[in-house]
């Protein structure tokens, strides 16, 4: 079970929960784990042909998955993976 | 009057009304001022505008305010000047220099952004200005607040150029220096300005201020005597500027101020900070963030830039390309300009000449293309550091004529 770190303006979806315990042996799988308890979430994070939004960076233990291997980046039970809009901050 | 229709969304095409906001709530994508052009076009004519005074609001009608405005009046129509003894030296034929480095009244193009954003804060009766700044930026949000009272507060990574630091401070601004990159100082001030409202000019109040680069443009292609140029290579930070040059010639051929041109739009960064150009020289889509810039060109080193999907967009979109010279490349392109056309740019000016030689040389730039423009977008007096130990000193002697008649043996040994 990885730890998935929930940007402010999504918390909306997630009842508030900063942090998601789920599981998942990728990050795409994380995210599809994520939709089954929180829908709607994953459209927020990916545009309609499944790819992560321009404007969200997803990173895997501090490391963006743009430069691993995208939404096939593996998962080990000790990461944490952050889903953080481009825009960072308490704008939301 | 406005011709605004509102804001939208860049990514997911989301509609928001005019409000200080930035990011669309959906997909998180930067928002873009949308007008109606259809009502521009009825009013905005070349003898109109030939009409009216020489500054940035002479093209009103296509920047985002709802009143005449309140700062910055007197900014813009900057010189474009035919620098033919720069053009031998690079071996163009046409070549132009668009001169910000002489802009009212803080000697940058950021002027006319600030004007614009100030103008909109007040009318949307903000009462604090602010930005996140590598020093331009703080000097015009600090100089148009004090010209009409308002109170701005100026963050900047703590190690900028003294000058930069001083002609902020003047005009009575408070001044906070952050330990850490400009990054950093640009994450903090989108959470002040999420948790008190006030208007950042570039981060909650960025959409209309980024409108007023378009206008550099829009003055380009007056210049030129409504024409577009050939090539434009233009210095990128965030990424806006050459963005907003490419919205401003599509705008024109859109209301048939100018006849459709290929103009090919080039980006220039030092290569100690290249996120956007290393996209366009590499190939690549995604952009990777410089997390400690190395540079001298300090007004250009943002690591994280917000607009550099779209920059490398314009680029590419238009049949441009990019370059990333080194810092011994900027000296010798700010020494250049200075020798060749009397113009004394900053450090990133001097990223640009050294892109446009590259560009030139290595044939993005054909030397019998139509016009060449050059963006020189800020003052040289703001960043004399690097050039203390390459110029050469004075040399010192007696008031004495016979000390003088000594030099003409030396370094003044052919004069007379």
């Amino acid at each position: 079970m990885a730890t998935v770190r929930i940007p402010t303006p999504l918390r909306k979806l997630t009842n508030g929960k900063e942090e998601i315990v789920t599981a998942g042996a990728t990050v795409g799988e994380l995210i599809a784990s994520l939709e089954a308890q929180f829908p709607g979430i994953k459209e927020r994070i990916c545009d309609d042909a499944g790819k992560v939004r321009r404007f969200v960076n997803i990173f895997a233990n501090d490391e963006d998955i743009r430069f691993l291997q995208n939404l096939d980046t593996p998962v080990k039970d000790s990461d944490e993976i952050s889903i953080v809009p481009a825009i960072a901050g308490g704008l939301f | 009057m406005s011709f605004v229709k509102g804001l939208s969304c860049r990514e997911c095409g989301n509609i928001y009304p005019k409000a200080p906001v930035h990011v669309c709530e959906y997909c998180f994508g930067p928002l873009e001022i949308t007008y109606d052009y259809d009502a521009v076009g009825k009013i905005l004519s070349k003898s109109v505008i030939a009409s009216r005074a020489p500054s940035m609001w002479r093209y009103a009608e296509l920047l985002p305010l709802d009143n005449p405005p309140s700062v910055g009046l007197q900014t813009g129509m900057t010189p474009l000047v035919r620098a033919d003894r720069l053009a031998r030296r690079l071996g163009v034929r046409e070549l132009w220099v668009k001169n910000d480095s002489v802009s009212h009244p803080t000697l940058s193009f950021k002027d006319r952004v600030v004007s614009v954003a100030i103008s909109k804060a007040r009318e949307f009766g903000i009462p604090i200005v602010a930005c996140a700044s590598t020093g331009n930026l703080a000097n015009a949000t600090a100089a148009q607040a004090a010209s009409v009272g308002m109170t701005a507060v100026i963050l900047i990574p703590h190690d900028l150029e003294p000058a930069k630091v001083m002609a902020t401070s003047v005009y009575g601004a408070h001044v906070v220096g952050v330990k850490g990159t400009y990054d950093d100082v640009n994450r903090l001030c989108s959470e002040i300005a999420g948790k008190y409202g006030w208007g950042f000019v570039n981060v909650n109040l960025r959409p209309f201020y980024a409108e007023g680069s378009k206008s550099y443009g829009y003055e380009i292609a007056e210049q030129l005597g409504w024409k577009l140029p050939a090539h434009v290579i233009t210095p990128m930070a965030g990424g806006s500027l050459i963005t907003k040059i490419g919205k401003a010639f599509s705008e024109l051929t859109k209301l048939g101020l100018c006849s459709a041109a290929k103009t090919k739009i080039h980006g220039a960064q030092a290569e100690g900070c290249a996120p956007i150009a290393s996209m366009v020289i590499e190939g690549r889509d995604a952009m990777k963030p410089v997390k400690q810039p190395q540079t001298i060109a300090k007004s250009l080193a943002i690591g994280n830039p917000a607009d550099a999907f779209y920059a490398r967009q314009t680029m590419l979109g238009s049949g441009g390309f990019a370059a990333a010279p080194t810092d011994p490349e900027i000296i010798d392109g700010m020494r250049m300009l200075a020798e060749t056309e009397g113009i004394f740019t900053e450090t990133a000016g001097g990223v640009t000449m050294g892109a446009t030689r590259r560009l030139i040389e290595q044939g993005h730039i054909g030397k019998d293309d139509g016009p060449v423009v050059i963006c020189i977008t800020g003052q040289g007096l703001k960043t004399q550091d690097p050039l203390v130990e390459v110029l050469p000193r004075p040399d010192l002697i007696g008031p004495r004529l016979a000390d003088f008649d000594g030099l003409l043996g030396g370094p003044l040994r052919g004069l007379v």
